[in-house]
C-alpha cells in the first residue's frame, strides 16, 4: 500500500514535469510574455491553465462520489473558507516574485533537470524563503 | 525536433497532462498536487508523507528528462534576469507561497477545480500583482 502510494507520487510527478515541459510553462521568458499584457502578449499560459483545471475538475467531481481515495483512508484537503490577510499578503508576495523572475515553484523545480546554476540559485532561495516562513510561523504559534 | 515555441495546442495538451497528474494524486492518494506545499514538506517533519513528497519531487525533475527522451530536445528555458534578482524573486516566491498556502498549482489548478473561494482570491491577487510587476519592469526599461 505504502509502496503503491510512493509509485503514484512518482508517476504523478513525472506527468506534471512532462506536462510543464510540453506546455512551455517551464520557460520564464514565455511566462513573462503572458504576464506582459502591454507587450507582445502570448496567451499560452491561459491554455495551460484551462486544460489543467478542466481535467482536475473531472477528478474533483469523481472524488466527491468516492468514500475515500483508492490508496488512503481519507482525502487530505484544505477545509478553510475564510479569505484572510495572510492568504492575500502571501499571494501578493508570491505574485511579486513570480512577476520578477517568471518562475513559480513547479517550473523552477522541474527545471533543476537542466542543471543550470541560475535555476539552482532560484530553488535554493525559494527553499530559504519557505523555511524562513515556516520557522517564523512556528515560533509565533508557540 | 526542437520545441522552441509551443503552440496553443501544445500548451493545452501540456495543461491536460498537468491536470491528469493532479487527478491521479487526488483520486489515488487523496492529496492535492500543490508544488509549493509538497516541496516545502521536504524540509518538515520526517513522516510517511515525506517519502511520497520526495517521490513526487523526483518525478517532477524526471519529467523534463522524459520530454527530452521522447521529443529529442530540452524544453526551452530562458532566464535573462541577473543572479541577485533571481535570488530576491526566489525568496519572495518561497515565503509568499507558504504564507498564502499555495501557488499556481495548488491554488491555480486544483483549488480552482474545487471552486475554493480562497483559491479564487489567491489566484486573482497573484495574477494581478504579477502582471503589475511585469508592467512596471517594462515601464522601467528592464525588459
Amino acid at each position: 500500500m505504502s509502496i503503491l502510494r510512493l509509485l503514484v507520487g512518482l508517476a504523478s510527478g513525472v506527468l506534471f514535469g512532462f506536462g510543464l515541459a510540453f506546455s512551455g510553462m517551464m520557460d520564464p521568458g514565455r511566462v513573462e510574455a503572458f504576464l506582459d499584457i502591454t507587450g507582445p502578449w502570448s496567451a499560452n499560459l491561459a491554455f495551460v491553465l484551462c486544460g489543467a483545471v478542466l481535467v482536475a475538475s473531472i477528478g474533483v467531481q469523481i472524488s466527491k462520489r468516492m468514500r475515500h481515495p483508492v490508496l488512503a483512508d481519507t482525502f487530505n484537503l484544505p477545509s478553510g473558507t475564510t479569505i484572510d490577510a495572510r492568504l492575500l499578503c502571501g499571494a501578493a508576495i508570491f505574485g511579486l516574485g513570480w512577476g520578477l523572475a517568471g518562475f513559480c515553484p513547479g517550473p523552477a523545480v522541474a527545471s533543476l533537470s537542466l542543471g543550470l546554476p541560475i535555476v539552482l540559485a532560484f530553488v535554493a532561495a525559494m527553499s530559504v524563503g519557505m523555511i524562513l516562513h515556516d520557522r517564523l510561523a512556528k515560533s509565533r504559534n508557540r | 525536433m526542437t520545441h522552441i515555441a509551443p503552440t496553443y495546442v501544445d500548451s493545452f495538451i501540456g495543461g491536460i497532462l498537468i491536470g491528469l497528474s493532479s487527478l491521479i494524486l487526488l483520486l489515488l492518494n487523496g492529496r492535492i498536487a500543490g508544488i509549493s506545499g509538497i516541496f516545502a514538506s521536504l524540509f518538515g517533519r520526517a513522516d510517511r508523507q515525506l517519502w511520497v513528497s520526495l517521490a513526487f519531487v523526483i518525478g517532477l525533475i524526471l519529467g523534463p528528462l522524459l520530454f527530452r527522451a521522447v521529443l529529442g530536445d530540452w524544453p526551452l528555458v530562458r532566464i535573462p534576469q541577473s543572479f541577485p534578482l533571481i535570488i530576491v524573486a526566489g525568496l519572495l516566491v518561497g515565503f509568499g507561497t507558504r504564507l498564502g498556502s499555495g501557488c499556481t498549482s495548488g491554488h491555480g489548478v486544483t483549488g480552482l477545480a474545487r471552486l475554493s473561494p480562497r483559491s479564487m482570491a489567491a489566484v486573482a491577487v497573484f495574477m494581478i500583482v504579477a502582471v503589475l510587476t511585469v508592467y512596471l519592469k517594462r515601464a522601467g526599461g528592464w525588459i
